[in-house]
């Protein structure tokens, strides 16, 4: 993480005209009326004059863009308490609906350097603890700080305030949810900007469009980025020498190499879940068939044989098999293939075609690009019972990625005639578009968890 | 319909009178110089005229070939070739444009040319990769089969990366379902 800073640090400075046109700014379109209320106190400063940063401003969105919580209003908290032993009356915050309060100090610990704690307290155990604090101390059986969820202290950089606020972020949703926060995430994409020399351009920005960080421009497209398991390196498709080319960077070092450049297709790169191989499309024998590479050996098996189109590799978590878009059946639909025994299977029957497949990280369902009716939208298809979840209504939707925890889709869409990035929730019920202020955004993926 | 005696014999006379100044416009052409001898020597009231030439079947052959270079030359000026929705089949329309490169291609065998694929914004990004590499391929196929050497050929599919028309409505799709010959 460290190593990180540094880079981006170097990159900031060089790129930073480049970086606010590549910008992307979310517009929420479709809340949830089952986002539960929260109170996100604004952190207490013990320094003089103005707090170097508003560390809950950043968890209050990410919160938000969740689709899982509804924090409160800052006007209407019944007062401002910089940490638990600053609440005298749990009631007063239980009455205002929430389930959690989140309450922090940050003070200077050394030039440059911050000491940031903070606390999340369930205001009705409050309520009923704080009242009998001695009769449960009497009995034993629990800590009188049980309606404190969780509570932390660091000392943290300047420059890495932005990090430790999804950091923050992570710990409140996993305390609530039981599942883990993917707030400190990022998103590969294409920006296409329109009119450049060199228009095509690889980025990676924070999960939630921020930091955008240029890894490559080029005259020609860039197609396909996918992540390194290990978070540190992207696989994708370029066109630089005026054909498809697979290329592997590495995100800090900049360091890039060619892994393929057989004739025709070189397309569809997708990392094994153990980083040791690499499924692509190559057309090299005639259609478009699966292969996968050992990247330590090179070793190239063909995995799919047919004379219609088989694209869009995607491994299944165990990494025993694919997902896979074939047209063997006339139009396209998702199949799996299983590795040992290269058994090939469908699994999509619902609308016209069915094309992009991703599983998702549980195992348990199937994200795709639906086609009915003309209309291209995202889908969810639960696994084993098959049921269908059409889950966007924007149009011309492409290129699904989920997000490491499951809980949130990043797709390519189109708005206002321009290629805009949307989120949908798993249950589809929160949606928000990701518009970039110039040029066509698409191709996104979802890295792990870093 | 019927005429009168009057109108049948004036549309008689002005139909003559247009044929005499036809055949004396057709005269001139021929040469006022010949035809002022060919009075002094043959008296007064004649004309003379000329045939069209007959063209030997060689002559007839390299006229005919120089018309079809011409034209091919014109066609090939046209390197796109469109194809309709999720379909790589050439359209009839484009048969000639095509004959023209080939022609082209086997007359100057060490001519290559890249044939792009491209394809509208609808399905998805590899999908269309695929397709796109469909069109790039029936092309090569259509030209092989009119002779052209498939070392003179390489593909490359660019799917719905390189858009010619950036929007989204039919007219636009149409226009960027294509397939480009780039010499």
């Amino acid at each position: 993480m460290k190593r990180l800073v540094v880079i981006f640090a170097i990159l900031v400075s060089s790129l930073f005209s480049i970086e606010s046109k590549a910008d992307l700014e979310i517009v929420i379109t479709e809340g949830t009326n089952s986002a539960r209320p929260i109170a996100i106190v604004p952190f207490a400063w013990t320094g003089a004059g103005e707090a170097p940063y508003n560390f809950t401003e950043v968890v209050s969105s990410d919160l938000i863009r969740s689709g899982r919580f509804k924090p409160i209003a800052i006007e209407q908290l019944p007062s401002r308490p910089a940490n638990d032993a600053d609440i005298n009356d749990y009631s007063e915050w239980a009455r205002l609906g929430v389930e959690a309060v989140l309450v922090g100090t940050v003070s200077q610990f050394a030039a440059g350097r911050y000491e940031v704690s903070y606390q999340l307290i369930d205001p009705l155990r409050g309520q009923i603890t704080g009242g009998l604090s001695q009769y449960i101390e009497d009995e034993g059986l629990v800590s009188e700080q049980d309606h404190i969820l969780d509570g932390r202290t660091s000392v943290v950089l300047a420059s890495q305030f932005r990090q430790y606020a999804h950091r923050i972020s992570d710990v409140v949703y996993e305390a609530l949810t039981g599942e883990r926060g993917a707030f400190l995430t990022r998103v590969a994409y294409i920006f296409v900007e329109k009119g450049a020399e060199r228009p095509y351009q690889l980025i990676v920005s924070d999960y939630d469009g921020e930091n955008a960080r240029v890894l490559l421009r080029s005259p020609e497209p860039l197609m396909s980025p996918a992540w390194s398991p290990d978070g540190t390196k992207l696989a994708y498709v370029s066109f630089e020498n005026k054909r498809s080319e697979i290329y592997i960077q590495d995100i800090y070092t900049t360091e890039r190499e060619k892994l393929t450049s057989f004739p025709r297709i070189n397309g569809s790169p997708a990392w094994s879940p153990d980083g040791s191989k690499m499924a692509m499309v190559l057309s090299k024998n005639g259609a478009p068939d699966i292969y996968v590479m050992d990247l330590a050996t090179r070793e190239l098996k063909q995995i799919t044989n047919h004379w219609r189109i088989d694209t869009e590799p995607k491994w299944t978590p165990d990494g025993k098999s694919l997902v896979f878009t074939s047209e063997r059946g006339g139009l396209p639909q998702v199949y799996r293939v299983d590795l040992d025994t290269a058994k090939v299977r469908r699994i999509t029957f619902n609308g016209r075609s069915n094309l992009g497949g991703v599983v998702t990280p549980d195992g348990k369902g199937l994200v795709m690009v639906n086609r009915d009716a003309g209309a291209y939208h995202i889908a969810r298809q639960d696994f084993p019972t098959g049921n269908f979840h059409p889950l966007t209504q924007t149009s011309l939707d492409e290129s699904p990625s989920i997000a490491p925890n499951g809980s949130m889709i990043i797709y390519s869409t189109m708005h206002g005639n321009k290629q805009v990035l949307a989120l949908v929730s798993m249950d589809g019920r929160f949606q928000a578009r990701l518009p970039s202020r110039a040029g066509d955004v698409k191709a996104p993926a979802w890295s792990p968890f870093l | 319909m019927k005429f009168s005696p009057l109108v049948r014999a004036s549309v008689l006379a002005i139909s003559a009178m247009t044929l005499a100044a036809c055949s004396s416009t057709s005269d001139d052409a021929s040469g006022t110089s010949a035809a002022t001898t060919s009075e002094a020597q043959q008296g007064q009231g004649v004309e003379t005229g000329a045939a069209d030439r007959i063209l030997t079947p060689a002559e007839q052959r390299a006229q005919e070939r120089e018309e079809k270079r011409q034209r091919y030359a014109d066609l090939r000026q046209e390197r796109v070739i469109y194809f309709d929705f999720d379909n790589a089949s050439i359209r009839g329309e484009f048969a000639e444009i095509l004959a023209a490169h080939a022609d082209y291609l086997v007359r100057n065998p060490s001519m290559t040319v890249v044939i792009e694929g491209h394809t509208d914004e609808r399905g998805t990004p590899e999908y269309n990769i695929a397709l796109g590499e469909r069109r790039a391929k029936s092309v090569v196929d259509y030209l092989q089969s009119l002779g052209v050497s498939a070392g003179q050929m390489t593909m490359v599919s660019y799917g719905e990366e390189k858009p010619v028309v950036r929007q989204s409505n039919e007219r636009a799709w149409a226009q960027n379902r294509r397939a480009v010959l780039v010499y």
